[in-house]
């Protein structure tokens, strides 16, 4: 627990002349510490740097003392303000100047104290609650009239990601993208973190997954309902193809008119998903067709059986859709931020739509991972602000039947 | 030529006590010090070439003769010093004046950020060096550099008695730096090393140090410095500078010798 913190500026030629070395070097052999929450560094000789950074000390005393001795190197105490905020006139429209959030641990000054921002995520606005104690981070579209909306930069502090504790794969944080990157090691990892989180029987929190039909078509059906089955996969983030071909395999033993086991197209197979949409609508619900026999086996079957929250979105192309599938996808990303808190690992598996929406949801802090065949979706992944994501270039059922046996399921 | 700003030593005394230097009961004898003075300008002049701008001394101000403290300027443009203690304050609207008159783009700095002019603000043509923590407040820089345009890296001085970079450090003219390391903390040190070239570096003994052989005025090839440095002279002649050695201890007596009594106005 730190007892006092400052945030300081220093500015000038600060690197150069090693006075930042300076300064950081006083800080810690007076025994405080620090973070660099920000550096802009001059891009031509002339021009200055500026560092922001925050001292800490285990005592008001002795953060005073390291702010004496730093001040003649000309660090000064940063003239720390209350956020600004403004209110919503128009519902659904933030004000001018609205600040716009990153995934990263988020703090807002209200009336002199700095408060965590809530439900963090990337590109929202901050509404500050009337009494102005707590601060969340909302989507534009949940803008009332009368909202108070953080702008400007003042009193606003993000911090940097602070390397988890494990040694493993999510410890470098960096989307690094490489086909040829051994698997084996990270599966090993994500395997670790899976059994952890079972283990605490979901008092440490969750792992979602979100995935493309592709699953299905590559044969990665029987391992991702293994992992369901055994109570690895809490949260199910998907579309209406997913489902439609997991079930269409159950009751046609297709994917989108593929033979699952035959290898080739069968008569009329084009035809199946819509047989089995149909079917489904007829019975009203994924759950009723469950509950009803329709469908025993497969990841929708498991995902009733071990009651995984599933939000379907649906997209433009979706034939159907499955009922349950939310078309509106205002409502659906919704949905899906519903069912975020508590995640504590994310696997994006096959799908470069799901994967990304996803990713713009998930705060910095959850170790994420990101499956594909193309190496193009982690790193669109990566290029759009969810740098945490570890990029494992790879076929969907290759990954799922590995991490499945890692979890010692025979598949 | 050179064009460089001097003030006669008219009104020159010890008055009061702001440097390690300066002891009130050290009285400097006037007369001496106007010869020495005298002496000076005519090695600058005479034996140098240089121009000579002469502004008028005021009674009461004794240290107006460091003219090097006036500020800092460069093509047109001319920052005044902002001094540290309220003694030499009282001079700073006679240099503010000077400037104006003399057809300069005065730019003052906030009251209360020390900055002391030439006598912390030296360079190359490429790169300055500031000196702080005795005199000129290291925020100072900064601003001068944007000022300025140019990339200034502010040196931390740690020895009282060379209370000003120019006591300390000597750019030369052929890329040269005169200076004594231990004036500096070790970051100094290790920025100075780096930045510039080992074959570069002119390390000053302690004893000349002690009588200011740092605080040389160079224009061109000549050098011109406080006597009794027979090490950095040999070290200057090496180099091919021409020496011009001049007694100047009057006016160590208040912790200034050549450089300070000089502001180079080109």
């Amino acid at each position: 627990m730190t007892a006092a913190e400052e945030t300081v500026i220093l500015q000038g030629h600060i690197i150069d002349s090693l006075i930042l070395a300076k300064v950081l070097d006083t800080i810690l052999m007076m025994g405080g510490t620090f973070d660099l929450s920000d550096v802009q560094i001059g891009t031509t000789r002339q021009e200055a740097s500026r560092a922001t950074i925050v001292v800490r000390a285990a005592s008001p005393a002795l953060l005073a003392e390291i702010l004496t001795t730093i001040q003649p190197h000309g660090a000064s105490v940063a003239r720390e303000t209350d956020c600004t905020v403004e209110p919503v006139r128009t519902a659904g429209v933030f004000p001018d100047g609205f600040y716009a959030t990153t995934h990263l641990p988020t703090h807002v000054r209200l009336q002199g104290h700095w408060c965590e921002v809530q439900a963090i995520e990337m590109d929202l606005g901050i509404r500050v609650d009337p009494s102005k104690v707590s601060a969340r981070a909302i989507p534009m579209t949940d803008a009332r009239p009368g909202d108070l909306i953080v702008t400007g930069r003042d009193g606003i502090r993000v911090l940097p990601l602070q390397r988890p504790p494990e040694r493993d794969v999510f410890s470098f944080m960096e989307a690094q993208v490489s086909s040829e990157r051994p698997h084996g090691p990270i599966i090993a990892d994500i395997a670790r973190r899976m059994r952890t989180l079972r283990e605490a029987g979901g008092t440490q929190g969750k792992v979602l997954l979100a995935g493309g039909p592709a699953i299905i078509h590559s044969g990665g059906r029987d391992a991702l309902t293994w992992l369901i089955e055994a109570g690895f996969v809490h949260v199910l983030f998907c579309g209406n193809a997913l489902a439609a071909h997991d079930m269409e395999a159950h009751m046609f033993g297709t994917s989108l008119g593929y033979g699952l086991s035959a290898g080739h197209t069968v008569p009329h197979g084009h035809e199946h998903h819509l047989r089995t949409i149909n079917r489904i609508r007829a019975i009203g619900s994924i759950e009723q067709a469950v509950a009803s026999g329709a469908i025993t086996q497969g990841i929708m079957a498991a995902c009733v059986r071990q009651k995984v929250q599933v939000v379907m979105a649906g997209t433009i192309r979706d034939d159907g859709p499955l009922p349950g599938v939310i078309t509106d996808s205002v409502r659906a990303q919704a949905a899906m931020r519903a069912a975020l808190p508590g995640v504590k690992l994310a696997l994006l598996v096959a799908s470069t739509l799901h994967a990304i929406a996803t990713g713009n949801l998930l705060p910095a802090t959850v170790p994420t991972v990101c499956v594909d065949v193309n190496p193009a979706v982690p790193t669109k992944l990566a290029d759009r602000g969810s740098f945490q994501a570890v990029g494992l270039v790879m076929d969907a059922a290759s990954f799922l039947r590995d991490l499945t046996r890692e979890l010692g399921g025979k598949i | 030529m050179s064009r460089l700003l001097v003030c006669p030593p008219d009104y020159f005394g010890i008055e009061y006590e702001i440097n390690p230097w300066m002891r009130v009961s050290n009285t400097a004898d006037l007369k001496r010090a106007r010869l020495q003075w005298y002496a000076l300008m005519q090695e600058l002049e005479h034996q140098i070439g240089a121009t000579l701008e002469r502004m008028d001394p005021i009674a009461g101000l004794p240290d107006m003769v460091f003219t090097a403290n006036a500020g800092v300027l460069y093509g047109l443009r001319a920052v005044p010093s902002r001094f540290r203690h309220p003694e030499r304050q009282r001079e700073e609207r006679y240099f503010e004046q000077w400037f104006r008159t003399h057809g300069y783009d005065v730019t003052l700095l906030e009251e209360g950020l020390y900055f002391e002019g030439a006598g912390d603000l030296l360079g190359f043509p490429d790169i300055w060096f500031g000196g702080y923590r005795q005199r000129t407040d290291i925020r100072a820089y900064p601003r001068l550099s944007e000022i300025f345009n140019r990339e200034i890296i502010p040196l931390e001085l740690v020895n009282p008695r060379f209370y000003h970079l120019d006591t300390c450090f000597c750019p030369l003219s052929g890329g040269e730096l005169l200076y004594y390391p231990p004036a500096f903390d070790p970051y100094a040190q290790t920025v100075l090393s780096d930045r510039i070239a080992k074959d570069r570096q002119m390390i000053v003994p302690e004893a000349e140090a002690l009588r200011f052989a740092c605080n040389a005025v160079c224009i061109g090839r000549h050098v011109v410095l406080p006597d009794g440095c027979p090490d950095t002279m040999k070290q200057l002649e090496e180099r091919g500078y021409h020496v011009h050695p001049v007694p100047l201890d009057e006016f160590m007596k208040a912790g200034g010798s050549a450089k300070c009594l000089t502001l180079a106005l080109e």
